[in-house]
């Protein structure tokens, strides 16, 4: 799973499409999911991440994950393989 | 280390137009207990969905409408809409504090005798009243307003039938410059009709006429409509005094006031547009004040509010059953209420509202409920944060006609639990089971095998 | 007045439909009396030209739209106001107003003044009430009703000749031709801005405008009429003139006089070819044109905050006459960190 590479993603959460000129926003949990996607970290880590961090099973976590991995796509945020 | 609250993670695309996500904030401020009793105490004792009715504000509801009232005009009384809400507890809150019953059929007569309202504080509206009914009625002394000439002569052939004189009122439709006019109920003002009836009824003498009323519409706005019907209602009054040298005992200018729910299409949230009861009760009261009528002859006013004095007591409680995202992008939620318990989402846009804390960050979503019917949509467009299956929310002001036009749609209907004043909780409806209808059917023997 | 004030005014949105926001705090910026005041952009959406133009506003805030409820506006106003202490502020977006009349003197209390019609002046005004409007104050009026589904069309017909104008509560006017068009456009309109949609006898003549204060009391301090020269398919003004005519400005005297109307308002009336002025709308606000007085020569906003604050005013008597306006638009280069910073926290500072 890769992000685009030319995305540039602000800490404040907002994302900023260079190649559409689209801009997103994020909440903080999807903010910290980009920034680990654009470490290159994958699913597992990033699950593991949030497990010790959040109050948070792992099937809802997974649940949530897919379903913000599908807005991702959704918006070609991810890069085609 | 305590580990941090964990929200869905939300991409959204940034749109103009788009309210800005730190200003709704303050719209959706949790809403974690009702009447000091945690949601998620009341859903775990007595399952999910569930109504909730909190006793404190049904008093507090009528006491504000009623000092509205009683401050401004001497003689005033209430009388509880049963339609708006039939559940014995809730009705027996307005009895104890003072409100007549006024029915519109023979099965809310029934109930308001069965609450041991007597008879004489029993006003009996509506178009179908059948024989028995009136029997019932007239036997018991109630209050009958009559709606059309069918029923008028019913009632003079059961006069002598009984051999008593049933006391009775004329409902009066009439033109008060709102949209839409009602015109289908009782006897038309401006076409001469009202007046005529009252004379027939005066002349014949078998009916004792004893009062006036109108009902000129629902969720009604603008207070000054009522005052436009209060002006004809006092015509009719003075030309009765005038005439026949008689003075009729009430006024009951019905039902309609709006609560702070806001109509779909509304601009304006209800919360801002909703009138307060001074704003009618001045209205009102100020007509008859300033007619002629005198002092000593002044009608009682009968007032048969329903809705505003019952939305805000209501609760429905739910729970996230699972979230969905649909081709659009657009979030959804399947939830375990749907238009079955909340017949009023057809023309409100319901408030919903969590009832755990989030973020600052909201989604557009859809919210639907349980039923496999496209049509089971509470919310087709709402700003909500990230929900997850498991969560519960609440909706506010639900107290009038959901629990007398609930649906039992391919589920059961759940338990009503009224939150008394001291903050107990007690359940005044049972939730249903497969008894209760299995008690109501019975299999012709040749059906009772299916091999 | 040495004290820096702090104005707030909302409406920046400069577009093909514009508010007034702009012009106001440009009138306020060319004032004589609050040209170094500070001024507070209130925007509702991030793509308002206001928040990003040089020299209009020192700094934007985002502010929830009326229609998630008042509550919510004013305690975004309040936290505002704890940032800035704002002394003023000039709503400028129809649909802020009631909020902002209804909630006078809770602002009142927290220092913050506004120069707005009474609720009482607000609601007798609005278009569905303008037949009883007009009889309570001598003015002619077309001929409206209200209808508030779209089985009523039919009644149309039967009080009225086509065309007929179809009007929203708050905003948008199409003149409808037949039943059909009479249709389509109430459901463009209530489904925009709900119900009820008024219809509008068709009277044919010249359109004129004025914008006008007045002071609550039953005086006129300023009065400029116009008359439009283009109009955008939005029914905007995109160029107007200003007219000398008395018959008119008396007419505005009256208007005020009676109803006692205090802030800004813009008439819109028919000239009709006997002569006769009938009022269509009053709308209860400055309009987006206001700019247009201050360079004939009433500086309508700066009188409007001086009334506002208590200040000694004196009304204008004159302006210049046959003087024109004429709109355009005009690309601003805008950093894309402007507006992410804006999306993001709802604030932007501009200096």
């Amino acid at each position: 799973m890769k992000l685009k590479p030319k995305l540039a993603i602000s800490d404040s959460g907002f994302i900023f499409d260079p190649s559409t000129g689209e801009s997103y926003s994020l909440n903080e949990e999807g903010l910290i999911i980009v920034q680990f996607l654009k470490e290159g970290k994958n699913e597992e880590e990033i699950k593991e991440h949030f497990l010790n961090e959040y109050d948070i099973d792992e099937t809802t976590f997974s649940r949530s994950y897919l379903d913000f991995i599908s807005m991702l796509k959704h918006f070609n945020l991810i890069e085609h393989e | 280390m305590e580990k941090k609250t964990f929200e869905r993670p939300v991409i959204k695309k940034v749109q103009i137009g788009m309210p800005s996500k730190f200003g709704l904030k303050s719209e959706y401020a949790p809403i974690k207990e009702i009447d000091g009793i945690p949601v998620k105490n009341l859903i775990e004792q007595y399952g999910s969905p569930l109504y909730v009715i909190s006793e404190q504000t049904i008093r507090e509801t009528y006491t504000e409408a009623y000092k509205a009232f009683s401050t401004r005009y001497p003689k005033v009384q209430f009388a509880w809409s049963y339609k708006t809400n039939y559940l014995d507890a809730v009705c027996k809150i307005f009895h104890q504090e003072g409100s007549w019953a006024e029915v519109v059929s023979g099965f809310e007569y029934e109930k308001a005798l069965n609450n041991g309202v007597p008879g004489n504080k029993i006003i009996f509206n509506g178009p179908y009243k059948t024989r028995e009914d009136l029997i019932k009625a007239i036997e018991n002394n109630s209050f009958i307003h009559i709606d059309h000439y069918d029923e008028y002569y019913l009632l003079i052939d059961l006069a002598e039938e009984l051999n008593i004189r049933p006391k009775v009122a004329v409902r009066i439709n009439m033109d008060t410059g709102i949209y839409p006019q009602w015109s289908r109920f009782g006897f038309n003002y401006e076409n001469g009709e009202a007046w005529e009836i009252i004379q027939r009824i005066l002349i014949s003498n078998k009916l004792d006429l004893v009062g006036l009323h109108c009902h000129i519409g629902t969720y009604i706005m603008v207070p000054w409509a009522y005052a436009n019907a209060m002006y004809k209602l006092i015509d009719l009054f003075l030309g009765v005094e005038k005439k026949y040298n008689k003075h009729l005992q009430y006024i009951d200018i019905g039902g309609g006031f709006a609560s702070k729910n806001t109509l779909k299409g509304a601009y304006l949230p209800g919360t801002d547009t909703c009138p307060t009861f001074d704003q009618y009760a001045d209205a009102i009261t100020s007509v008859i004040i300033n007619s002629s009528i005198s002092i000593e002859h002044l009608p009682v006013l009968i007032l048969e509010t329903g809705r505003a004095l019952i939305d805000d007591a209501g609760y429905l409680l739910g729970t996230i059953h699972a979230t969905k995202r649909l081709p659009d992008g657009k979030n959804s939620l399947i939830t375990d209420l749907g238009v079955n318990l909340l017949f009023t989402s057809f023309w409100y846009d319901h408030k919903i509202t969590p009832a755990q804390e989030f973020g600052p960050y909201t989604e557009e979503t859809v919210v639907y409920g349980p039923l496999c019917m496209n049509i089971d949509v509470i919310r087709e467009y709402v700003q909500l944060p990230p929900l997850k299956k498991g969560d519960h929310f609440v909706i506010s002001r639900i107290g009038a006609y959901n629990m007398t036009q609930w649906m039992q749609f391919i589920t059961y209907r759940p338990n009503v639990v009224l939150i008394d004043t001291n903050k107990n909780t007690h359940i005044i409806r049972k939730a249903e089971t497969i008894n209760n209808f299995n008690n109501l059917e019975q299999t012709p023997e040749h059906l009772k095998k299916i091999e | 007045m040495n004290k820096k004030l702090c104005i707030a005014v909302s409406g920046l949105n400069a577009t093909d439909n514009p508010g007034p926001g702009i012009p106001v705090a440009r009138s306020l910026r060319e004032s004589e009396a609050f040209s170094d005041a500070k001024i507070i952009g209130l925007a509702y959406e991030n793509l308002e030209p206001g928040i990003y133009m040089p020299g209009i506003v020192n700094k934007t805030y985002q502010v929830p739209y009326p229609s998630v409820g008042s509550e919510n506006l004013l305690q975004r106003i309040e936290y505002i106001h704890e940032q800035e202490n704002i002394q003023v502020i000039i709503p400028n977006f129809d649909a802020e107003l009631h909020a902002f009349i209804t909630n006078e003197k809770r602002l009142n209390d927290k220092g913050i003044a506004t120069f707005l019609p009474t609720l009482q002046q607000y609601e007798e005004r609005h278009k569905a009430n303008l037949p009883a409007f007009g009889k309570k104050h001598n003015v002619l009026v077309p001929k409206s009703i209200t209808i508030a589904s779209a089985n009523d069309i039919h009644k149309i017909r039967k009080e009225f000749v086509y065309p007929v104008l179809i009007k929203g509560k708050f905003y948008d006017a199409y003149v409808a031709f037949n039943e059909e068009q009479a249709l389509m456009h109430f459901n463009k309109i209530s489904s925009k801005w709900g119900v009820p949609v008024i219809v509008q006898e068709f009277i044919r003549g010249t359109e004129v405008n004025v914008i006008a204060l007045g002071d609550g009391k039953g005086n006129t301090y300023a009065a400029v009429p116009m008359r439009k020269l283009y109009i955008t398919d939005k029914g905007k003004a995109w160029s107007g003139i200003s007219i000398d005519d008395d018959k008119l400005l008396k007419l505005t005297y009256q208007i005020i006089d009676s109803t006692k109307w205090r802030g800004g308002m813009e008439l819109e009336l028919i000239k009709t070819n006997d002569n006769k002025y009938y009022l269509l709308e009053i709308n209860p606000r400055i309009p987006a044109w206001v700019y247009f007085a201050v360079g004939v020569g009433q500086n309508i906003p700066e009188t409007l905050v001086k009334l506002a604050l208590n200040m000694p005013a004196e009304p204008f008597t004159t302006y210049n006459v046959g003087t024109m306006f004429i709109r355009y638009s005009w690309d601003l280069i805008v950093p894309m960190e402007q507006f992410q910073i804006l999306s993001t926290t709802g604030e932007l500072e501009k200096n």
